[in-house]
């Protein structure tokens, strides 16, 4: 099937060297960084996780977001969601891939990477992490290629891919579980030391996932001449309404758990995101961003309305996706470390070649993305035609 | 099925020639190199070696399996907290790469390097402990 | 005798893990042969013992900053702490904090005027239930069974900082670069790091293997007081039981190994 990614026009050709030149500029920055260390990042003493963990952490759950058409597909038999279900699996093997690749740019010895293998250790969450993660990479793969390939060839799928497609469906729910887990089970971070952390990073995913990906229906519809299918995108956009509605009412209860509490080691992260602590507030106007952006897409998503207009539902799609972006991928993982647990703030903010890292590994994931859609439109066209 | 038998008949000949290519280009250094075998690297010993005679064990053995020794070495130090090792014979030698092997051989650069880089190898050990330049001329 | 030689035949068994099955039984073929296999592997004879150490810091005795700094300058001395440019790239095993960042968790509003002004040394705890062993993804740190030290092994670090999120008391620092530029004078009885691995205060492993007490210790004037926690009879203990101590973080249920008598 792979030679259906290898015939396209020149706009498409276009895209991918673009992809390319983003992978080669990060992978150069990656050169450097491996050169001298994670010095050349933003991280310190104080802050010692930053950007790549914050965007693994995200993906997580956008790879974890595939499940939302997986689910209603396979167990419910919602026969729509036929047509945009390995566009979820796709998405998710893209996403997974940036995950592995953002914990990869983060390690301190990448070439020991295989310790994690050679010495399991299972009271560590990180091991458990990268089994989750492996193996929900591995679902994806075997059943989005064998359910494209049974459709190319008008066949059902094999009978053995069923119990693989149910399990993948609570695996993904562990995924983001288990990606929770790193961080609330820590005893001196009180910003993460919560019980509802996995069910709201669960909730974000289900906004961010299904957001991205009915903008990327979007841009199938507009560029091929496969369509997704506008019951197919407004099904998706009730997911998101609900996980974005969800999400928002949990970040409530922590923030009504925090502040009635009055306990500080839990509150000060969150002082320190919304309104700064001893003088620093560079996170702040980010924070409040993600808020508005939240609220107006639960406004533009409930009301039916302004949710059926499909150009309405782009602006609350793209809302959605920054607000949790803003959320998780920048709030989430810095708010933990500020104030160090002995109460100094130390600000952080990702250098130029962190971002150009960054960029690289979004570029990989979004050319594992583009030539894996290429193939599952390229089936779509074909079998229609 | 049928596509796949007419692309193999087609293409039969291009692909027997990038074949062709590959392994030529694959075995390139041995032929290139072949009958021209680099000398073999010449050790110097310390004085302080030189006078001990034997090391922690025979020569043939330390030449051969040295990094096996120190692998086991740091294993017992740091995660068993045994530092103390005796040898057949019966003589006790403290477990550090530092102060015992780097001690008596403290020309890294005529000893360590010498073999290393003959045979091309970058052990990264020396990123972290360091040679003894005592003695070094 | 009979159980080191066990010891060696297990730790080499790990190691096959590591480097392949072959050249590790050559190296059991080797010793064999030179002899009913008679290689082995012990403490030395002067190594100091406990079930767990422990130390007390005693604040009554602690009067300003240069009280503090023998001990500091002896323990990065020794193990080759280097002294980075940069306050983000820091890397420190024992340092002085005021009371309100040693204890955020305690403090009161009016503190006596010695605890107000003094600086507290603080350095790792050596947890007696210790977080950071439990993230580890490697077990490149992990607690000593033989004396309850909370130990790095630098060979073995993948760098992935989870040790760091974990530690409630910010003990841990990550070589973000080669730290060899910023020692001023190494000591070639120590090994240096290399960049991307964490490192922190080991309580001295290497001294006490050799019957010293920790750096620290030795220069703090009797501020710092070392011994075994669980021996009735340890210095530690005597301390412990005429003073009232605190520790750090106590309801997090870390059980920290180091004391304060404040």
């Amino acid at each position: 099937m792979l030679e259906l990614a290898l015939k396209g026009n020149k706009k498409y050709y276009g895209w991918i060297t673009a992809l390319l030149v983003l992978v080669g500029i990060g992978f150069g920055a990656y050169l450097t960084q491996l050169g001298f260390g994670l010095g050349i990042t933003g991280m310190s003493r104080d802050v010692s996780w930053g950007f790549y963990i914050a965007q693994f952490t995200f993906l997580v759950g956008v790879a974890a977001g595939g499940v939302m058409v997986v689910l209603p597909y396979y167990l419910h038999d919602y026969k729509a969601f036929a047509k945009v279900t390995i566009l979820g699996e796709f998405l998710a093997i893209a996403a997974i891939t940036m995950c592995l690749l953002f914990i990869l740019v983060d390690l301190g010895q990448p070439m020991r990477m295989f310790n994690v293998l050679l010495y399991p250790t299972p009271n560590s969450v990180l091991f458990w992490d990268m089994i989750v993660l492996n193996g929900y990479l591995f679902l994806n793969i075997v059943i989005g290629w064998n359910v494209l390939e049974a459709e190319r060839n008008n066949v059902h799928y094999p009978m053995w891919l069923k119990p693989l497609i149910y399990i993948s469906i609570p695996w993904a729910v562990g995924i983001h579980t288990v990606t929770a887990y790193l961080y609330c089970g820590l005893p001196g971070r009180g910003f993460w030391l919560t019980a509802i952390l996995a069910p709201r990073f669960l909730a974000s995913a289900f906004a961010a996932g299904p957001a991205l990906l009915i903008l990327l229906c979007m841009i199938i519809r507009k560029v091929t001449n496969f369509d997704p299918g506008k019951e197919q995108i407004q099904s998706l956009a009730k997911i998101v309404a609900y996980a974005i509605c969800l999400n928002v009412f949990f970040f409530l209860c922590e923030v009504f758990v925090v502040f009635y509490s009055q306990i500080p080691e839990h509150m000060d992260h969150l002082k320190y995101l919304f309104f700064g602590l001893q003088g620093k507030s560079s996170l702040v106007p980010w924070m409040w961003t993600s808020m508005a952006l939240m609220v107006v897409g639960i406004i533009l998503l409930v009301n039916p309305v302004t949710r059926k207009n499909e150009n309405v539902l782009v602006v609350a799609c793209l809302t959605v996706f920054a607000g949790t972006w803003i959320d998780k991928g920048l709030g989430m993982i810095s708010g933990g470390f500020v104030p160090s647990p002995l109460h100094h703030v130390t600000e952080y903010a990702p250098t130029v070649p962190e971002i150009m890292i960054t960029l690289g590994v979004y570029g990989a994931g979004f050319l594992v993305l583009t030539i894996l859609y290429k193939m599952a439109v390229g089936v779509k066209e074909e079998v229609r035609s | 099925m049928n596509d796949k038998k007419i692309f193999l008949i087609k293409d039969k000949k291009y692909i027997i020639a990038g074949l062709v290519v590959f392994i030529a280009l694959f075995t390139f250094p041995f032929w290139y190199n072949s009958g021209k075998a680099a000398p073999g690297p010449e050790i110097k010993l310390t004085e302080k070696a030189k006078a001990a005679k034997e090391c922690v064990m025979p020569t043939a053995y330390m030449r051969a399996e040295h990094m096996q020794l120190l692998d086991i070495w740091r294993h017992s130090v740091v995660r068993n907290s045994d530092n103390t090792y005796v040898n057949p014979s019966g003589k006790a030698f403290t477990m550090s790469l530092s102060n015992t092997c780097l001690d008596c051989h403290s020309n890294k650069a005529d000893f360590c390097d010498k073999c290393h880089d003959y045979a091309s190898v970058r052990p990264y050990c020396f990123d972290c402990h360091i040679d003894n330049p005592k003695e070094i001329k | 005798m009979e159980s080191s030689r066990r010891r060696f035949l297990t730790m080499t068994g790990v190691a096959v893990l590591g480097i392949g099955a072959k050249p590790v039984l050559d190296v059991l073929a080797a010793g064999q042969a030179e002899g009913a296999g008679s290689v082995e592997l012990k403490k030395g004879d002067g190594a100091l013992k406990a079930k767990q150490w422990a130390m007390v810091v005693d604040t009554r005795k602690i009067n300003k900053a240069s009280d503090l700094e023998p001990m500091i300058s002896a323990c990065h001395k020794i193990h080759n702490v280097p002294k980075m440019e940069t306050k983000n790239h820091e890397i420190k095993w024992i340092w002085e904090e005021e009371y309100h960042y040693a204890f955020p968790t305690e403090i009161n509003k009016f503190l006596s005027e010695h605890a107000e002004h003094v600086p507290f040394p603080v350095l790792c705890n050596h947890c007696e239930n210790p977080p950071c062993v439990r993230a580890c993804p490697t077990k490149a740190t992990f607690k000593r069974e033989l004396d309850g030290i909370v130990m790095m092994d630098f060979h073995r670090c993948i760098g992935c900082r989870f040790c760091m999120a974990a530690c409630p008391y910010g003990a841990r620092s990550f070589n973000f670069r080669d730290p060899r530029p910023f020692i001023k004078e190494t000591n070639k009885e120590y090994p240096t790091r290399m960049k991307g691995v964490v490192e922190k205060c080991n309580y001295c492993a290497e001294r006490i293997a050799i019957g010293k007490m920790p750096a620290c210790v030795e220069v703090s004037n009797g501020i710092l007081t070392f011994g075994d926690l669980y021996d009735p009879q340890s210095a530690v203990r005597a301390l412990l039981k005429s003073n009232f101590t605190i520790r750090r973080k106590q309801s997090l249920g870390t059980e920290p190994t180091v004391y304060y008598i404040v």
